[in-house]
């Protein structure tokens, strides 16, 4: 293998970003947490709102300790506002 | 790469060992990001999407992979799976035509190759580490690599080129990953 060929298969794998990595790292083990979360949200208007508005702090007060990267995953699981 | 026997590991998130899976999702983060983004060309907001499904299941299914050396190619076929399901759902349709899918596989595989590479890259020392994958990977400029790693910028070229050298002489006698014994 020469150079050029050696250069061109290391350009082939950049970083994946942090945030999704630290995410997949997480996620398996809240799993029944989200969807709990998400089932509520599905049928809470009130609870969703609440998450839209501060997700972490909505979580916080309902017992849940989640991390950063996986509220923001949550959030882009949202039903549509006018669900 | 890790040193971890790839079964030992596969075992280890079998039995929900976090750290094993952190491991596991930190080896091959790059791979299924790349056939997400190079191959499958999705954009990132739906790239995000697709990349945590592909791990989910990876988990959900371990138990599924009967033989544990052929992790790569098993997880490389899920992700290639899964992006096209999305292309389908979001097109509607998605005419996957021979050329297509043989165009694919052909950068699957030269991914599968640049992991071999990758692989070899992890068992260099720190600083050859740590330049050829920001000048390469990164593609940070000389004079960030400098800066950051606290070295002159005239003399990143040579170590670049060492580095390379002693890169290339660690992927003699390496073998690509194997075929994946299970696919769905």
């Amino acid at each position: 293998m020469d150079d050029r060929n050696l250069e061109h298969l290391l350009r082939l794998l950049p970083p994946a970003p942090e945030s999704w990595v630290r995410t997949a790292q997480e996620l398996p083990f809240v799993r029944d947490e989200i969807d709990s979360i998400l089932e509520r949200a599905g049928s809470s208007p009130t609870f969703r709102d609440a998450l839209r508005k501060d997700a972490s702090g909505a979580l916080r007060q309902e017992g849940y300790e989640l991390a950063d990267d996986v509220v923001a995953h949550i959030l882009r699981r949202l039903p549509p506002a006018d669900a | 790469m890790s040193e971890t026997p790839v079964h030992a590991l596969v075992e280890r998130c079998r039995r929900g060992d976090q750290d094993a899976w952190r491991e596991l999702v930190a080896t091959h983060s790059r791979y299924v990001y790349a056939i997400i983004m190079r191959v499958f060309r999705l954009p990132p907001d739906e790239a995000e999407d697709v990349f945590q499904d592909v791990f989910s299941r990876v988990f959900e299914r371990l138990e599924m992979l009967r033989d544990d050396d052929a992790l790569v190619a098993w997880i490389g076929q899920l992700t290639r799976r899964l992006c096209i399901d999305h292309l389908r759902r979001r097109r509607d349709t998605l005419e996957l035509t021979d050329e297509t899918a043989g165009a694919v596989d052909d950068q699957l595989e030269q991914l599968e190759l640049a992991l071999v590479v990758r692989q070899a890259l992890e068992g260099l020392s720190q600083p050859c580490r740590d330049i050829l994958d920001r000048f390469f990977c990164r593609e940070q400029p000389y004079v960030v690599i400098g800066a950051e790693l606290g070295i002159a910028a005239g003399t990143i070229a040579s170590r670049i080129s060492r580095c390379l050298a002693r890169l290339r002489a660690s992927l003699e006698g390496r073998q690509p990953a194997q075929r994946p014994s299970e696919r769905r």
